[in-house]
């Protein structure tokens, strides 16, 4: 498959200390990766970079989308490419009725295709239209209007940062089912996560600590990693790199 | 077009304009071009120096179901317009009033109004404003309006510009609220080019447990001013109230919030929020994500504060 992102020693510091530190990846069109580590592992901000958020511009290296530069690119101009990001904390915007935020997002406009987008996250769009998206939704309920916005906008790819946050048991299927939904219609997926959950719906993953990379490859071995060594890691996120290419 | 019905197009009454069951008053500048004044309900007018003056009573236990309309347009480029009205709900009754405020090609219109409302016992009271402008801006809207609500009474009023530019809104809202009696007072309103706005809402949470809560959502952009000043005072026992104040500033718009609380009885409780800043950036990069350019996005969200 071709590669539609590659980032090239991709590097930022902030006050002095590197988050990411010369962070090459590749993400293969039409798959879902995932981007694994413990929290501090500067997996958010490789989707903020990504994503081209404010904060996040200044970096050393490269973003290659389908062989094209969008290092100075907005996010808006990111988006039109077919870009899209799911924040592990959605916004909540005061007023702004779920009908008018799904409409905004939907790639058609269509009210077929916003009804089609929530019953994949299992929502009932009657019941919600007219709500604000706003402090009345749970953190859960927000990340799931959130992925339905995303299913909406038919993007090419997307980044996830913990789609499960803040999501009860109950709901993980919906959230599982919108990632198939988004891979099954051709859409690349990045996952941010620590969940060994979420881990398992990617095909290939990355292993990030201290914003370097350790380790790639398939899931299996990078959960196998992950779990047994980053979960009851005690040096705080600081690599022991003799000790790790002992064991990796 | 008729001038009636440029106002009735305007403030959306073509379809209850035929309605016996609806009651209504259309006011033009300082004539009355329409009216229907249904059982429970005394309406009352007087002329006076460019305007009207009106007695609107609900009598004793009426619960007027469908909402009553009330226009008060120019249809005149310039024009001065005073409105009084002085309202009483009787022990027990109950009224909805959708007011359309319609000044569609004002150059320089000036639009006046007192109003004071008296809820008697057990009396409800809902008010909601719509202002239709011109784009151009050249209105003028003063309006000052002092309510009393007595035991148990509800008032709630909103203040919505759906359409054209503000120029000027100067509104002064004071409630005086007795035991047991709720209030809600909202405003909401979106300011552009040199457009002023001020809103001045005062809450006397006199009466025990009587409750209060005043709102303002603005936005402002280009070169435009909001001053908002919330005053809740609370000396009725266990009393409860909250002020919270929104604005959203962008290019080169100005706000200022003043909200002043104030506990005058150790068993009262007021809380307040304000906030004044850019546009949320999570909120727009959020929007941004999904192929909105900045204007679109922050469009969107201001349309959000002011749902």
């Amino acid at each position: 498959m071709d590669t539609i992102l590659k980032t090239n020693n991709l590097t930022l510091s902030f006050n002095g200390k590197k988050i990411l530190d010369n962070l090459s990846l590749n993400f293969r069109e039409g798959e879902i990766h995932a981007v694994v580590g413990p929290n501090g592992a500067g997996k958010s901000t490789f989707a903020s970079i990504v994503m081209g958020l404010e904060g996040y511009r200044k970096f050393e290296g490269d973003i290659i989308f389908k062989d094209i530069s969008i290092k100075k690119l907005g996010v808006y101009e990111r988006a039109k490419l077919g870009i899209t990001m799911g924040w592990q904390e959605p916004a909540r915007f005061e007023g702004l009725k779920i009908r008018q935020f799904m409409q905004a997002s939907t790639k058609d406009k269509k009210e077929d295709s916003i009804v089609k987008a929530l019953s994949i996250l299992g929502i009932d769009y009657r019941e919600y239209s007219e709500r604000a998206i706003d402090k009345s939704l749970s953190g859960g309920e927000r990340k799931k209007f959130e992925l339905a916005s995303i299913v909406a906008m038919q993007p090419e790819l997307v980044i996830l940062d913990e789609p499960d946050s803040g999501i009860d048991v109950a709901s993980l299927d919906n959230i599982f089912s919108a990632i198939k939904h988004l891979h099954s219609n051709g859409a690349t997926v990045i996952l941010i996560t620590h969940s060994l959950e979420v881990l398992k719906n990617a095909q290939y993953a990355y292993l990030l600590c201290s914003g370097t990379l350790l380790d790639e490859g398939k899931v299996s071995k990078i959960r196998k990693y992950f779990e047994g060594k980053c979960l009851s890691c005690a040096h705080k996120n600081i690599p022991l790199f003799s000790e790790l290419e002992k064991n990796i | 077009m008729l001038k009636e019905e440029i106002l009735y197009e305007a403030a959306d009454l073509k379809n209850i304009i035929h309605d016996p069951n609806v009651a209504r008053l259309v006011i033009n500048k300082d004539k009355i071009i329409s009216s229907n004044i249904i059982e429970g309900i005394e309406i009352n007018t007087e002329s006076i120096k460019d305007g009207v003056r009106i007695r609107l009573i609900v009598k004793e236990g009426k619960i007027i179901i469908k909402p009553v309309h009330l226009c008060f347009g120019v249809t005149a480029e310039n024009a001065v317009q005073n409105i009084e009205i002085n309202t009483e709900i009787k022990k027990g009754a109950s009224i909805s009033l959708l007011a359309h405020c319609v000044f569609p090609t004002a150059k320089d219109v000036l639009h006046k109004m007192n109003a004071k409302i008296l809820l008697r016992e057990k009396a409800k009271y809902s008010y909601f404003e719509k202002h239709i402008h011109s784009p151009g801006g050249g209105v003028r809207v003063i309006p000052k309006t002092k309510v009393i609500l007595e035991k148990e009474a509800k008032f709630k009023t909103e203040f919505e510009l759906v359409k054209g530019r503000v120029g000027l809104i100067d509104m002064d809202i004071e409630s005086k609220c007795g035991p047991d009696s709720v209030m809600e007072m909202m405003a909401r309103i979106s300011g552009t080019d040199d457009d002023r706005i001020i809103i001045r809402e005062t809450g006397y949470l006199n009466g025990n447990n009587s409750k209060g809560v005043l709102t303002s959502r603005v936005a402002v952009r280009d070169n435009a001013k909001a001053e908002i000043f919330n005053k809740l005072i609370a000396s009725g026992n266990y009393s409860r109230g909250h002020v919270d104040c929104k604005e959203i500033i962008k290019d080169n718009g100005q706000a200022s919030a003043v909200p002043i609380v104030e506990v005058k009885n150790a068993t009262a409780h007021i809380t307040h929020e304000a906030s004044i800043g850019s546009v949320d950036k999570k909120q727009l990069e959020t929007l941004m994500s999904r192929g909105l350019d900045e204007d679109e996005a922050t469009e969107l969200i201001i349309q959000g504060l002011l749902n």
